[in-house]
């Protein structure tokens, strides 16, 4: 620790600490541009300029280690002062520098109201301008479908390329020209090839880049802000929902070290438009082979119809990728009423069960913990689409030092080099066996993790490769009383929940395979499962937010709400247990998804404990205490969980591994309902095609 | 004035040939074994007692540059780089030694990598240095095929020299950019702290000199710093390459010891003033990027650092430019900011965004097209970038004008008084509020 005086108080801070970070600690204020917290250090915007003492000259003092200051001439503690003239007269000249060429269009700029440049120019500039000259005239360029630019504003904060180059990865931006010719630019005018773009409008301190969907839709401060959970993917990114009367305008990401960090993907961000196209806003009934619209309790009078004589053996249960804890919690109480054992949550077919222990299908090692592996496996997954968040915190990883990364499964682009081990569980086998060089890496790894992902486990013969998996990472030691490495690499929002809830085939029941199969089942409740398709056949009662494939199969539709319409508990891939809160409505006459299931066990006769969210919460609570410690992950015994896969055995077979995310921008129904999805999938898909020839 | 027998260049305008031969009659490579078995400590005392200040403008003390390198490695190699990006205007001095003397070059690269205990040498030449690229390769070849230098010479210290040929950027005669552009990246300058003596080249301990600086090493070393020091005066001693352009009679390159006036510098070396010493106007003394000196201040001055930094300019490279009656003094320094507008490399704001604002105004000034007050926000324009960027050329660019602004203020008042006095004239622009 080392002293040092600012603006008279002294103040006590590490030596690696930045002047920025000792004035911040002794409650300074430092305006900047170019610097943020997670990125590299520029030095280039000079709006933090201090006056250290004993300097010729104001030093940029986020780039200005305290351990570089110099004592004075008595080994007094250098002394920083952020108040002085010569500091004022620095942020003043250069806040007018800024301001010279840049085009001042506050009034039409979609920036305005949350601004750096405004509130700094507000808080450290002069009043007017000395500025008679002409300003500089840039180009507009074209990065992408996300993020659209007014390149007269920019400031040359580099802050976009630092991002793409070092959190997501590509080499997309980049400023070309020197001198007041200087422009960022994609070199090419060609879309920015990340799935984390979106993040770039966001760290634009000015009015550059900013979002292209919203484009002059919304002003700041017209919107509420709703603090809630992302279930575009299992990660559960912490997110904003901005919405306007009963309308969601966009949503933005928020700070959580635990999972994001402050980065959201480009699915997450711009699947708002989705939530206004293709709803379902009222019930309805198929008649004749055509649905046609319906009042609830026709709705209802249809399945109790349906359910009066049929056989529970005969009926059956799935869960769908987005559905929140409390109705899947409530579909199970109203099916094990019924006396139905065929249940599923597992929509796509992974080969995991509640049974092994909760380890055996969370990731261990938690998000954070990856900042701690000294090795990593992928089998059968790509976190870069499977799970993006999780993917920058491993390429954050890979940036603190070395890091061996090997991957069986299809060959892709991680954005961080990795060893292409193979294909499929014979190299599975193969590094289990030790014919394979990463194996000593692995095995000499004091931290190794190994992450399974859906393209080995959503599969026939799952169970038998989770068990392999599962033996290696018990022989290379990733799983210790200190360190657990062993990590499911989940792709539905709802998938640990409903396994948390123990939403799985009871005895002698049919999983998800079996109940959507030919003659199987009677009458099927499909509670948002949109990625099956259920033989034709049974009765279908369809619940759910879009007219997607799951509804078009439907012979009920009972509407339900998205997630920003409704109070929901999610559990993301860790076994983190989260709660979305609700920041609009459900349109027309969608109601909430638990009430729903309420009513209708009413009609049907067997009507559930509670009449409200709260007495729900109560009745899942009691059941599973675990879902009451939000925030937390509960902890589980990995040792004992991996020992129970691993005893599973089994013989896999030779199929390569498939991740079964074919399109990043279109695994759900809300995303398949947007706009904005649609064209980046199809510039995705392009850029697909173009590296294929 | 300067004997012969105490010149160290003596091939400088190419009357000899540059081989190898030729520049070992002339004395290169002369006991630079012994020099060697002399000791690194030894060496770096020599260069102190020499008093030689850096060549390249700053004026930094050799020998104490070189001594901050870390003494044990550990564990990265060191490196010594030559800046040999010579781009500042009026500045041709490296030039000649790489030309002509490039010998004495790689002469001095061998002895002060041993005393950096580097064991690599890159050599960044300016993009538009051609012909000095071959000349200089051309002397490494040889130097190579001699055994000189290389992994195996007779030296018996393992030691490569590389020749890099930049692409013709000012920035990258600054020491970290010219390291960023070596290391294949956008010439941008680095922060600093750390320096490079601490995170040079690919992050190791180097040490940047100017080619001048590096050149005259093996001769010092061979006559005694105490040789060195006893020319020219206190502080500023030894010899140093002087390139006088503009107005002279017989403008050139020449040899001489610090603090020669610029009267005898001109009329021993140039031929004289152009229309006689009162015609003189003023003088910029050490490269575009020092403020200007009239000429009753310039005339009888001792042309060395302590000097002319008294004066309120700098020896900088010592590239003198003299100007005489016949200037137009305010365009003449709107070309100067015009020239620090197109190669200020857009990274930090006050540079990027002020040296187009300052051409600017330099260029209505030169016209007269412009206000009274507007001369003293330009100055403080000025002071605005002063100081308040990453690297010297926010300083580069704003010294220039600051020099006009002190000494030829009324003639900038009379151009805009003679301007505004034409009824026909343009109004000033009043920026859009």
């Amino acid at each position: 620790m080392t002293k040092i005086v600012v603006d008279g108080t002294e103040v006590d801070v590490p030596a690696e600490y930045t002047l920025l970070q000792a004035c911040e600690a002794a409650g300074a204020e430092i305006p900047r541009f170019c610097f943020h917290e997670r990125l590299s250090i520029a030095g280039n915007c000079r709006m933090c300029l201090v006056e250290l003492k004993g300097a010729p000259k104001p030093v940029a003092s986020c780039a200005y280690a305290v351990k570089d200051c110099r004592p004075g001439p008595n080994g007094e503690p250098p002394e920083v002062l952020t108040r002085s003239g010569t500091t004022k007269k620095a942020r003043e000249g250069v806040m007018e520098f800024l301001l010279i060429n840049h085009p001042l269009d506050c009034p039409i700029c979609d920036q305005g109201g949350h601004c750096d440049l405004q509130d700094q120019a507000m808080a450290y500039g002069v009043d007017s301008t000395r500025y008679g000259e002409n300003k500089r005239a840039v180009e507009e360029k074209y990065i992408g479908p996300l993020v659209r630019t007014a390149m007269n504003r920019c400031i040359h904060c580099t802050r976009c390329v630092r991002f793409l180059a070092e959190v997501a990865g590509v080499p997309d931006l980049g400023a070309i020209g020197r001198g007041e010719d200087m422009e960022i630019t994609s070199y090419l005018e060609q879309a920015m090839g990340s799935e984390l773009q979106g993040n770039v409008a966001d760290l634009c301190p000015v009015g550059a880049l900013v979002h292209k969907p919203q484009s002059y839709n919304v002003r700041p401060w017209e919107l509420t802000k709703t603090e809630s959970v992302d279930v575009m993917d299992a990660v559960g990114c912490a997110i904003r929902v901005d919405s306007r009367g009963r309308e969601v305008m966009q949503i933005e990401p928020r700070v959580n070290e635990a999972i994001n960090e402050e980065w959201i993907s480009d699915k997450t961000r711009h699947a708002v438009d989705g939530l206004r196209l293709q709803r379902l806003d009222r019930p309805f009934l198929r008649e004749n082979g055509r649905l046609r619209p319906a009042t609830w309790g026709e709705a209802f009078g249809a399945i109790k119809a349906k359910l009066a004589g049929a056989d529970p053996k005969r009926v059956g249960a799935l869960v769908g990728d987005l559905a929140g804890v409390e109705e899947t919690y409530a579909l199970k109480g109203l099916m094990t009423a019924l006396g139905v054992r065929n249940l599923d949550g597992r929509q796509a077919g992974e080969a995991l069960d509640p049974a092994w222990g909760r380890a055996a299908y969370t990731f261990g090692p938690t998000i954070p913990g990856i900042e701690e592996a000294d090795a990593i496996l992928l089998v059968g997954a790509n976190p870069r689409l499977e799970a993006s968040l999780l993917n920058v915190r491993i390429r954050k990883r890979w940036r603190m030092g070395p890091l061996p990364v090997g991957l069986i499964g299809e060959p892709v682009d991680l954005t961080y080099p990795h060893v292409q081990l193979g294909a499929g569980p014979d190299t599975l086998a193969d590094l289990a066996a030790g014919n394979h060089s990463f194996a000593e890496i692995l095995k000499a790894a004091q931290r190794p993790l190994v992450i399974v992902g859906m393209g080995a486990l959503a599969r026939p013969d799952g169970a038998a490769i989770l068990a392999a998996a599962a033996a290696l990472a018990k022989a290379i030691g990733a799983v210790t009383p200190e360190w657990n490495g062993f990590g499911v690499l989940h792709t539905a929002a709802a998938r640990v929940g409903a396994l948390d809830l123990g939403f799985v085939p009871g005895e002698g029941g049919l999983d998800v395979a079996g109940m959507i199969a030919a003659g199987a089942l009677d009458v099927v409740f499909n509670l948002g499962a949109d990625e099956v398709e259920i033989a034709p056949g049974a009765f279908v009662v369809y619940q759910g937010t879009h007219g997607d494939r799951g509804a078009a199969r439907a012979d009920v539709i009972l509407p339900g709400a998205a997630y920003p319409e409704k109070n929901a508990t999610y559990v993301n891939l860790e076994g983190r247990v989260q709660i979305a809160n609700r920041s609009s409505f459900p349109p027309g006459d969608a109601r909430e998804d638990w009430a729903i299931i309420r009513a209708l066990s009413e009609v049907v006769g067997r009507r559930l404990p509670y009449d409200s969210l709260t007495a729900l919460r109560r009745a899942l609570y009691a059941d599973h205490p675990h879902f009451a410690a939000v925030d937390a992950v509960a902890p589980s015994d990995a040792v004992a969980a991996l020992d129970a896969l691993a005893a599973l055995g089994g013989s896999p077979a030779r199929e390569p591994f498939r991740s079964p995310i074919l399109d990043f921008y279109l695994t759900n129904p809300i995303a398949r309902a947007s706009r904005v999805l649609a064209e980046c999938s199809s510039l995705a898909r392009g850029r697909a095609l173009e590296a294929a020839e | 004035m300067l004997a012969d027998q105490d010149r160290i260049f003596t091939n400088l305008y190419g009357l000899h040939s540059p081989g190898l031969e030729a520049a070992k009659k002339r004395g290169a490579w002369d006991g630079t074994k012994f020099l060697l078995e002399m000791g690194r400590d030894w060496i770096i005392e020599e260069m102190k007692a020499s008093g030689l200040r850096g060549r390249g403008g700053a004026g930094f003390p050799t020998g104490l540059k070189w001594s901050f390198m870390p003494k044990k490695s550990d564990g990265r190699p060191h490196y010594l780089v030559v800046n040999a990006d010579e781009s500042e205007p009026g500045t041709c001095k490296d030039r000649e030694i790489m030309r002509h003397d490039p010998h004495l070059l790689i002469e001095g690269c061998m002895l002060a990598s041993f005393a950096m205990n580097a064991h690599a040498c890159y050599i960044y030449i300016r993009g538009e240095y051609v012909a000095e690229k071959h000349a200089l390769q051309r002397a490494v070849d040889e130097a190579y095929e001699a055994k000189l230098v290389g992994q195996d010479n007779v030296h018996g210290y393992p030691f490569d020299i590389y020749v890099h040929h930049g692409a013709g950027a000012y920035i990258c005669g600054e020491e970290t950019a010219l390291l960023e552009s070596l290391e294949g990246k956008k010439g941008m300058p680095r922060l600093k702290p750390p320096f490079p003596a601490n995170m040079g080249l690919y992050g190791c301990p180097t040490t940047v000199n100017n080619v001048e600086s590096i050149a005259v090493a093996g001769t010092i070393l061979r006559r005694g710093g105490a040789w060195f020091a006893g020319l020219g005066g206190k502080n500023n001693t030894g010899t140093k390459l002087f390139c006088v352009s503009g107005h002279v009679n017989k403008p050139g390159n020449v040899e001489e010891e610090l603090g020669i006036t610029f009267r005898e510098l001109i009329d021993k070396h140039c031929g004289g003033m152009r229309g006689g010493w009162d015609n003189l106007l003023c003088s910029i003394p050490g490269g575009s990027s020092v403020p200007l000196v009239p000429a009753e201040q310039i005339i009888d001055a001792k042309m060395d650092f302590d000097t002319l930094r008294n004066l309120g300019s700098g020896l900088g490279t010592a590239a003198v430019i003299v100007l005489d009656r016949s200037t137009d003094i305010v365009s003449a320094i709107a070309r100067i900011a015009y020239f620090y507008k197109h190669e200020s490399c857009g990274q930090c704001t006050p540079c990027r965004e002020g040296t187009g604002w300052m051409w600017r105004v330099m260029l209505r000034m030169a016209e007269g097209r412009a206000q009274r007050r507007e001369i003293d926000m330009l100055l403080d324009v000025t002071k605005q970038i002063e100081g308040h960027t990453i690297c010297a050329l926010g300083d580069a660019a704003a010294w220039p004008i600051q020099g006009l602004i002190r000494h030829f203020r009324p003639e900038i008042e009379k151009r805009i008084d003679r301007y505004s006095a034409n009824p026909h004239s343009d109004p000033v622009p009043m920026a859009a509020e």
